[in-house]
């Protein structure tokens, strides 16, 4: 592709004490692109995207947005590059209600400053509707919502935003299989908006129907990134386990 | 925000739903419940004296007692709902307090020239305790979200460290008497008198059914379900004749006839035949209301509120949100500071001069407070109005026993266990409720 990538992961490493989380990791991802990131529990999934969200800082490597060297340092850096993510552990406030999560950090606020409880209620009414139909308890706090409300939540935060880097890290993972589809069919769409999806999934079935990439993960090092049209979910499931790329399908 | 408990949340079709009185008021559940235990305690003590308990002096002298520790409980809140303890607001008031009475009566006196009975003195002496108690606090919260040292730590060592500064500010001298100005803010010497208490009762009146007003309106011009009519309209006129009631007390408690002989004497006057005054609503507790208010504000309709309960709900997940959890520390403890001294004003200007022991203990009256107020040390949860509620309850009781004649040490010991029976109380109803 001769277009430049919308990100670029180049050479991260993070370690937690003696643990090597990452190890030298390089992943990028283009404009309208869903790359998923697979491994097994502990393979650095997760920690090598929060490099990217703002949550950790990594310890050397280097970060690109649209070519360009990007800094970034917290959350608040993350956002201002348009990009968003969707936590595996959620990251919701359970004493605030579905309208202070989805807004936390970005209040809607009236001409006198103070926060707008009302319009932003109903910008997630109009938001987790699309997402969420059935969804109807926004008055209470999230703490009283089923595991699969709570993600709607989450992941209704990082759409509502016009992000152009999305980070989903196994979004489905709570979901019944029709808001499991409704998620898919959100990443289609997204994708049409030309949006750039890092998107974290154990099922290599889901990897293989929704990405166009798949950077498969092993012990913090990078085994391999390959086109999913090209390999078959066995040769996926081969590159987790064993760690092993199959011949001639590098991507 | 979080007290969501009497809102109906699985449908938003209000017509489709057979509602209950209190769900179709929408009434707190947890606001009734305080409200309901204090008037227990009210009505028992005042049997128990035989109906000295609530007359107007004693109603008025309660509630300019309980002014000093409410407002800090109020900050005590934030601080709690954001998992942080502080320990030293008692300290914080003593150095404060002794920042002040050295102001008025040496410092400034010193530095500008002054001379005693200078206008400004009191105004200056107020700024530089309000600037000196929100910075120490400010420092506090730096050690605490910046150095990352527990706040119990840093608190505790405050405990000790700004008692003894305020000792060594005033070479443990008792400073008095404090300058007459500044004395209004302590209660009986500072109230607003018959007409300008009823001019707060209209003027808060009209303000609490313009919120229920505006409030409603918003509801619906989002399309949301609003209360019937009937029942905001009953909301008002609790709202209204509680504010009525509460003045009209207060306007009861006559000023004695020799202290008006003494005022008129004073002015060269003397006292007419058959002429009468009331005290009304003294200034201290006018402060109070207005902390309330501007907390309250804070705490529902702010940025700055809706990160210290996320915070306290998550604080991962505000960090993850781009919330700065340090900076939201030193601003909470920079708050708090400033309440302390704001205390500090009405402590001393009560005692009509600063001693070292001002404010001992209180550190402990406050957490009780905010605690029994509904505030949980876990973190996320807690209100401004339970606080101060729970500083009343807590006052109502130390003083409707001295009343009845209990001997100061088993008036701790209720104190004490009230404390625990209110949190046990509190957890069954979480319980019931489902409510976090
Ligand atoms: N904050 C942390 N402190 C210490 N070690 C950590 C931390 N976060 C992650 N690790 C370690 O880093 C390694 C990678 O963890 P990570 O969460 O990235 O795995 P993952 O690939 O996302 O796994 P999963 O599929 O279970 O979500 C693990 O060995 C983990 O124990
Ligand atoms: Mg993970």
């Amino acid at each position: 592709m001769a277009e430049t990538p919308l990100v670029e992961l180049n050479d991260i490493s993070i370690a937690f004490g003696g643990v090597q989380a990452v190890d030298h990791v390089s992943v990028d991802l283009y404009p309208g692109e869903v790359v998923g990131l697979l491994g097994h529990n502990g393979a650095g999934k997760s920690t090598l995207i929060k490099c990217l969200s703002g949550a950790y800082r990594m310890d050397s490597g280097e970060i690109r947005i649209n070519g360009e060297p990007a800094e970034i340092n917290n959350p608040r850096d993350a956002r201002a590059y348009n990009i968003e993510t969707i936590y595996q552990t959620l990251a919701l406030a359970d004493n605030l209600d579905a309208a202070s999560n989805l807004f936390l950090g970005r209040e809607l606020t009236t001409m006198t400053g103070l926060v707008d409880d009302g319009a932003m209620e109903s910008e997630t009414r109009k938001v987790m509707g699309r997402l969420n139909p059935y969804f109807q308890k926004f008055s209470s706090p999230v703490s009283a919502l089923s595991g699969g409300q709570r993600q709607s939540v989450a992941i209704a935060r990082a759409v509502y935003f016009n992000a152009r880097i999305l980070i989903m890290d196994e979004p489905t993972a709570a979901l019944g299989p029709q808001e499991t589809r409704m998620v898919a069919d959100l990443i289609q769409e997204l994708k049409k908006q030309n949006l750039g999806i890092f998107l974290i999934d154990h099922d290599v079935h889901q990897v293989k129907e929704l990405c166009d990439r798949a950077a498969v993960m092993k012990n913090g090092k990078l085994v391999g990134v390959v086109k999913v049209d090209d390999v078959t979910t066995d040769d996926l499931l081969g590159m987790i386990i064993a760690g092993k790329t199959p011949e001639g399908v590098a991507a | 925000m979080t007290d969501t408990a009497s809102k109906d949340a699985d449908t938003d079709l209000p017509q489709a739903r057979k509602r209950g009185l209190v769900a179709s008021l929408e009434l707190d559940m947890r606001l009734l419940g305080m409200i309901g235990a204090f008037i227990v305690i009210a009505v028992v003590f005042n049997i128990l004296t035989g109906g000295r308990f609530l007359t107007p002096r004693n109603v008025f002298n309660l509630t300019i007692q309980t002014v000093s520790v409410a407002i800090m409980a109020t900050g005590m809140v934030f601080v709690i709902v954001t998992r942080h303890i502080d320990l030293s607001v008692g300290s914080l008031l003593a150095t404060t307090s002794a920042v002040m009475a050295m102001l008025q009566t040496e410092w400034l006196l010193q530095i500008f020239g002054f001379s005693l009975g200078h206008p400004a003195l009191p105004w200056l002496a107020i700024l530089g305790g309000l600037v000196a108690g929100t910075v120490i606090g400010a420092f506090n919260g730096y050690l605490i979200g910046y150095l990352t040292i527990p706040a119990f730590i840093v608190t505790l060592g405050g405990l000790l460290i700004w008692r003894n500064v305020a000792w060594y500010t005033t070479n443990g001298q008792t400073i008095g008497p404090l300058n007459e100005t500044y004395q209004m803010f302590g209660g009986i010497s500072g109230t607003l008198g018959t007409t300008w208490s009823w001019t707060f009762a209209v003027v808060a009146s009209v303000a609490a059914l313009y919120a229920l007003w505006s409030a409603r309106r918003t509801k619906q011009g989002h399309g949301f379900p609003v209360k019937p009519l009937w029942a905001e309209g009953a909301v008002g006129a609790i709202a209204v004749g509680a504010i009525m009631g509460f003045i009209w007390l207060l306007n009861s408690y006559e000023v004695p006839q020799r202290v008006l002989e003494r005022d008129f004497e004073a002015r060269g006057e003397v006292l007419p035949e058959g002429y009468t005054a009331a005290y009304g609503l003294p200034i201290s507790v006018l402060l109070l209301i207005l902390v309330a208010l501007v907390m309250t504000i804070v705490a529902r309709r702010t940025r700055l509120g809706r990160y210290i309960f996320a915070t306290g709900g998550n604080p991962d997940a505000a960090e993850l949100s781009g919330i700065n959890t340090r900076l939201l520390t030193v601003k909470i403890f920079a708050i708090m500071g400033f309440l302390c001294a704001l205390s500090a004003v009405v402590a001393s200007a009560r005692l009509s001069f600063h001693s070292n022991d001002i404010g001992t203990l209180d550190e402990l009256r406050v957490i009780a407070a905010a605690v029994i107020g509904g505030t949980a040390l876990s973190g996320g949860i807690g209100t401004i109005y339970g606080a101060i509620l729970g500083a009343l309850i807590m006052q109502s009781l130390q003083s409707g026993m001295a009343m009845v004649g209990v001997d100061a040490p088993f008036q701790n010991i209720v104190v004490g266990a009230v404390l625990i029976l209110a949190v046990l109380i509190d957890i069954i109803y979480r319980k019931r409720t489902g409510d976090t």
